[in-house]
């Protein structure tokens, strides 16, 4: 058998598990793994200026891609920077395995240079974690870390690696493991027949029924079947701002996104609904507002493959545990053996009024023609050029929720966003993730003045690789959404969510090899962002002036039922 | 309402933390905790008590069952089962309180374990209410330490928690 060192071992596994890019930040603890890398060319490392950008540049991929994002960072403060993409990408359950470096063997628990405890800091944001004890065991642990990471409910998990086990000159038989067994992880892979009979029953007598989809029905592929149940019933469908595109948003029986930013008819038809199919989503706060007063007549049936995301806020009618895809698939097939179909009147019944909530256009927003650019004038205008065909990827605020509302997404892994943490700084890295994930696709990073600037040094990685993606910044030169809710509840005081002194753009992306735009005229902005997708070869940084005084609408008034909302300064539910 | 959870898990480094760290992080409580591993070398036995309602305690029981470590879990207290803890104490015995202290110790069926001229190192074994009684009997004021090991238990008949 082959012998190989640790550090061999691990670039090998990586290989072995089908790895096609590493995103990482070298340093004293995986200089042995960076020597494997140098001498090998099946794994592809991409250096980033930050090893917060490689988190989320690894999680944009698994996003895009549906595959494990793969990070590599060094011991101390190359594994603290990484905390934040893990705990990002663990609340949006998305694949990824971080290799931290480590302090050697010996000196662990000695506060040696560059030693922090990564398995303890990581330990509530992984789905598990493992620090190497000997390198023999690197095949096997890195197996059973991808396996965990990718099946069942997707998270991150840690392999933290002490330096003398991956030095060069200790070799041993290398073989990678072709199956993974572990008695105490068996992710669940059926639906219950019997919970899925009592759905489908509840389902075709209901009157008033609402289908509401989340993140695990993009990252349990349920997209085609979750389209073909909606359709074949006739049943409004909803998705959270996790599950855009697992229905398509140009659908007329999309209602659009759910929750505190949602529109008027999601909100009010989920309110008013007999019946709810929740599929991989988690009646979490942002979605429920108050959860004593969620949907008070609803019969809820709750699809997740994970037990503990079920009856943890709302109390389910019928759980069921299992796989999104496969649950809703047998869902599909007992409907259509059914003898029993939807009440057709009812369900006219039933789309008339949500019609009628339709009507209200709770979207709209005031155009005035001398006043400043609207921000939703922006997502629909890339909307537009892009034919609905861009993956967007999207920072935290009010240009991520315009983004969500404005931005139709037919299909499922173009919208990439960090809903669960809400972690500004994710948009430009993770963009950079799906880049390279789909070299020759439009790649629009929706941002904000502030967000971006939490990882900008990113531009320079951009350099490096050549990818050209095309950052919308959204610049209503304020901490936009902070400031909403200072005017909405601190009677305007706006303490500390002015972006005072920004620096010039323009001048910042040239700096760095790009192209910059200004925008400031409304009239200008179709053409110009024509001009900057049609450089398909270039990094293009749209610096676009909007109306600081914008607010996100509607929005929940906190405490309310999932219907009570604001719909604008002025009006409310 | 109070739960005594009992779990098979991973006799791995890192395994308790996991299961410590879970109910801090998720604000469930602690009790008493007992572990030791048992007679299959790979398996360590984790026996803790907390204290919530259906909703609460079905939720740490899902998020216990999530750990990768976690081989199999029980709530002793949703069938009959026998519940030990061991105490430890050290009580003042000094003239004729000495007489008092070993008649007590004799209607719990404890044992005096250690003697000097002025303390007596009493053990008991039982449920933890029966513990707690001792204490009370023999009045606080007389009692200088006091060492509990937690809660164990174990289901009555035939039902194991094996693998
Ligand atoms: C890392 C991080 N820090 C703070 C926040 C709190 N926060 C949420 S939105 C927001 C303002 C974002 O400003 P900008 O990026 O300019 O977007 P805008 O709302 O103006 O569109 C802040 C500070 C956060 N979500 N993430
Ligand atoms: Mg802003």
């Amino acid at each position: 058998m082959e012998e190989l060192s640790g550090g061999e071992m691990v670039v090998r596994a990586l290989a072995d598990e089908g790895v096609e890019f590493l995103f990482g930040y070298p340093g004293g603890a995986v200089l042995h793994i960076y020597d494997a890398l140098f001498q090998q060319d099946k794994v592809d490392h991409i250096l980033v200026r930050h090893e917060q950008a490689a988190t989320h540049a690894a999680d944009g991929y698994a996003r895009a891609t549906g595959k494990p994002g793969a990070v590599l960072v060094t011991s101390g403060p190359g594994a603290t920077n990484a905390v934040t993409g893990i705990a990002t990408a663990s609340m949006d359950s998305i694949p990824m395995v971080v290799i931290s470096g480590q302090v050697i063997t010996d000196w662990i628990g000695d506060d040696a240079f560059q030693e922090t405890d990564m398995v303890g800091i990581c330990r509530p944001l992984v789905k598990h974690s493992w620090m190497v004890r000997d390198p023999r065991d690197i095949p096997e642990i890195f197996r059973k870390a991808f396996y965990v990471a990718t099946t069942g409910r997707p998270g991150p998990v840690l392999i933290d690696i002490p330096k003398d086990m991956t030095a060069p000159h200790n070799r041993y038989p290398y073989e990678y493991p072709e199956h993974v067994h572990m008695r105490s992880y068996n992710p669940v892979t059926r639906g219950h027949t019997g919970q899925i009979r009592k759905a489908v029953n509840a389902m075709l007598q209901a009157k008033r029924p609402v289908i509401y989809a989340g993140g695990g029905a993009i990252q349990g592929e349920a997209h085609e079947v979750l389209t073909r149940l909606g359709r074949q019933l006739n049943f409004p469908v909803t998705n959270t701002l996790m599950g855009l595109g697992a229905f398509p948003g140009s659908d007329p029986q999309f209602l659009g996104m759910l929750g505190q930013h949602g529109t008027y008819e999601a909100n009010m038809a989920m309110h008013h609904a007999d019946f709810i199919l929740c599929a991989g989503a988690r009646l979490d706060d942002r979605v429920t507002n108050n959860a004593d007063k969620f949907c008070p007549n609803a019969t809820l049936v709750h699809i997740d493959v994970d037990p503990a995301s079920i009856s943890k806020n709302v109390p389910a009618n019928i759980p069921i545990v299992g796989p999104v895809d496969q649950v809703l698939g047998e869902m599909l097939a007992m409907v259509e053996q059914s003898e029993q179909q939807p009440d057709q009147k009812d369900l006219d019944r039933w789309w008339e009024e949500v019609q009628g909530w339709r009507q209200y256009h709770a979207l709209r927003y005031d155009h005035d023609a001398d006043g400043p650019m609207k921000p939703q004038h922006v997502v629909e205008t890339l909307y537009r050029v892009t034919e609905g065909k861009a993956y967007v990827t999207s920072d935290v605020g009010q240009h991520q929720m315009f983004a969500a509302q404005f931005y139709k997404f037919d299909h499922p892994r173009y919208w990439i966003n960090s809903g669960g943490l809400g972690t500004m700084g994710f948009g430009f890295p993770a963009a950079m993730g799906v880049q390279f994930a789909d070299p020759d696709a439009m790649v629009a990073c929706v941002t904000g003045e502030g967000s971006i600037q939490m990882n900008i040094q990113e531009m320079s990685t951009c350099l490096q690789y050549g990818l050209p993606i095309k950052i919308i910044n959204i610049n209503n030169q304020a901490l936009g959404m902070v400031r909403q809710w200072q005017d909405m509840q601190y009677g305007g005081r706006h303490s500390q969510s002015y972006m005072d002194s920004l620096p010039d753009f323009i001048a910042l992306a040239e700096a760095y090899g790009h192209v910059g735009m200004k925008v400031e005229r409304a009239e200008d902005l179709e053409g110009a962002m024509k001009e900057a997708f049609a450089m398909t070869d270039r990094l293009v940084f749209m610096d676009i002036y909007v109306d600081p005084a914008e607010h996100v609408y509607p929005m929940h008034i906190a405490g309310g039922a999932i219907n009570d909302m604001w719909l604008s300064k002025t009006e409310r539910t | 309402m109070r739960r005594i959870i009992s779990i098979l898990m991973e006799n791995e480094p890192g395994a308790l933390s996991r299961v410590v760290g879970l109910f801090s992080q998720r604000g469930y409580n602690i009790e008493t905790l007992t572990v030791a591993p048992t007679e299959d070398e790979t398996l360590s036995r984790l026996t803790l008590t907390t204290f919530g309602d259906d909703e609460k305690i079905e939720q740490i029981t899902k998020h216990l069952n999530k750990l990768i470590e976690v081989v199999k879990l029980v709530d002793l207290t949703d069938g009959a089962h026998i519940e030990r803890e061991i105490m430890l104490v050290k009580v003042k015995a000094t003239g004729s309180q000495r007489a008092e202290v070993k008649r007590s110790v004799d209607i719990f069926r404890g044992q005096i374990v250690d003697v000097t001229s002025t303390v007596y190192t009493v053990q008991l074994t039982g449920a933890t209410d029966k513990l707690q009684a001792f204490i009370d009997a023999i009045g606080e004021t007389q009692v200088l330490e006091v060492v509990r090991s937690g809660v164990s238990g174990i289901s009555r008949g035939e039902k194991v928690l094996n693998l």
